[in-house]
């Protein structure tokens, strides 16, 4: 077993834990966890490489599309003005889908509904630039998940799925990102695990990348399998998680190592 | 397509030293990483980088693969008098990228 | 004080016959990478202020400043600022040419850092003359990294 194994399984052992509610005045930004030099990057956007995706995402915004040959423009206008508070608020219901869908897939709903063209493939430089440039329009503002009859037995799922044991390391995220945040893991600080900056640029994809692929990685550090992009599961879990992270401000596109 | 982003400060005076920062999109593939099938990725980077004021070369430079992806760089230049900026990045399979920025010195 | 630095010159050419590991710089080819910029000229320690996180977050985007005491005067300025490593498969990072133009010979660079190590930046000045400084950076690995897929 590897260093880095042993490490996970006193940890399990140490401690317990249940995927509790964390109080708003306890929660950290994973910014919070980083060195100054990598919190400059990200405040500074001409700095900051998910800039390169934004200018993406601003052409794209504006390119007509598909048979319908229209733009996102063309429906929204400006998007500082008409995506402001959006991303603040996704995952959100959909009444087509009967489930909650996350930022990429209602963009990917417009592109082949609206504009009746392909949908982008996820995690392709297409997407991840209009959906950081959507989100960037939310910079600032505080994550707004409410729980209501219809969202609630979702995030209840993403509750499970956050609290469950899980690969052949048997680990749940709670027991990381709930009961050891900020003890250290293979000399990194563990951080509370809040998405509140994605699409974000981590420096060890050195893109830009969704908050599923942040989500599969962590799967894969305890050797579980991980759902495709898009499945029902791994958005279970980003509400689960958004709505762990409400009132804290978005910081698209944010930096993170 | 190849974006980059140039920070000028935007009035300085004439004489003052001033930073100009860039910022370009490219992999910089080292050419020392392996795929799924233990293939080696071919190297891909930016070699050189060159800014010239006004057509005289203020600032040359040679990156290597240790430079990080998306190369950030930064140097300083005397501002006397306006004109543009012209900065171009080259490098592995005929890469080149030329962006030019105006400079207005008071 | 015989430093590091000193051993490693003396016994260069011990050091050199040594086979190194395929795709990795040792301190001595970064000697070699050194002394083809300088040649036989004497590297003075002084005027380079080398700045790097002592601590990194991840070896991947490491910020590095190199900045060098110098008028930059038409008949005294720096021509040249070259940083090397010791652990990454290459020994250079950057070279970076200026001249009286630059006003200040300050230059910052986002890097890679392969491994724990010492990086070395040199000035080489109008005058003919080379000066160095080092600096010794951790590098930490990242938790939870993913495969290449």
């Amino acid at each position: 077993m590897s260093a880095r194994a042993l490490v996970l399984v006193a940890l399990v052992l140490a401690q317990q834990a249940g995927g509790a509610d964390m109080p708003l005045e306890q929660r950290r930004s994973g910014a919070e966890f980083m060195s100054a030099e990598t919190r400059a990057m990200q405040e500074d956007e001409a700095a900051n490489p998910a800039t390169l995706w934004l200018l993406d995402g601003e052409s794209l915004w504006v390119r007509k599309a598909g048979r319908a040959d229209v733009s996102c423009a063309t429906c929204h206008g400006d998007a500082s003005k008409s995506m402001r508070g959006v991303a603040a608020r996704y995952p959100a219901y959909d009444t087509s889908a009967a489930r909650p869908i996350d930022l990429e897939q209602r963009i990917n709903a417009c592109r082949t509904g609206a504009q009746q063209a392909e949908p982008f493939a996820f995690e392709s430089r297409d997407l991840l630039a209009l959906t950081t440039y959507v989100a960037r329009q939310s910079r600032g503002m505080p994550i707004t998940i409410r729980e209501n009859a219809t969202l609630a037995p979702f995030i209840e799922r993403g509750r499970m799925a956050f609290s469950r044991r899980q690969g052949q390391l048997n680990m749940s995220c709670a027991q990381c990102h709930d009961a050891n945040w900020g003890r250290k893991l293979g000399g990194n600080p563990i951080p509370q695990a809040h998405p509140t900056g994605y699409p974000l640029y981590r420096l060890e994809w050195q893109s830009v990348g969704s908050l599923q692929r942040r989500l599969r990685n962590c799967l894969a550090g305890v050797r579980a399998e991980a759902p495709p992009y898009g499945a029902p599961d791994l958005v279970d879990l980003e509400l689960y998680l958004m709505w762990r992270a409400r009132g804290m401000p978005l910081e698209t596109p944010a930096v993170r190592p | 397509m190849t974006r980059a982003v140039i920070t000028v400060p935007p009035h300085p005076r004439r004489g003052q030293v001033i930073e100009i920062r860039t910022l370009v999109g490219h992999p910089m593939e080292t050419g020392y990483r392996h795929d799924n099938f233990g293939r080696p990725i071919p190297r891909n980077i930016i070699t050189r980088f060159v800014c010239t004021y006004n057509g005289a070369e203020i600032c040359r430079a040679d990156f290597f693969p240790a430079i990080s992806a998306n190369p950030l760089f930064t140097f300083t230049t005397v501002a006397t008098e306006s004109g543009t900026l012209e900065f171009t990045w080259t490098g592995d399979n005929d890469f080149a990228h030329t962006m030019s920025v105006p400079i207005a010195v008071e | 004080m015989t430093t590091r630095r000193d051993v490693l010159r003396s016994a260069g050419a011990l050091v050199m016959t040594l086979v190194p590991v395929a795709g990795r710089a040792t301190p001595a080819t970064m000697q070699e990478a050194m002394r083809k910029v300088v040649g036989d000229a004497k590297i003075q320690r002084g005027k380079v202020t080398l700045d790097l996180p002592p601590l990194i977050d991840n070896g991947n985007v490491v910020a590095l400043a190199v900045s060098v005491a110098s008028p930059m005067t038409p008949t005294d300025y720096v021509k040249a600022i070259h940083v090397f490593n010791e652990k990454n498969p290459q020994p250079n990072i950057v070279s970076v040419y200026l001249g009286p133009r630059a006003g200040r010979a300050s230059i910052f660079a986002r890097v890679r850092l392969a491994d724990s190590q010492t990086i070395t930046a040199i000035a080489q000045l109008s005058d003919g003359s080379f000066w160095q400084a080092t600096q010794d950076v951790i590098v930490t690995t990242a938790a939870c990294a993913e495969e290449l897929s």
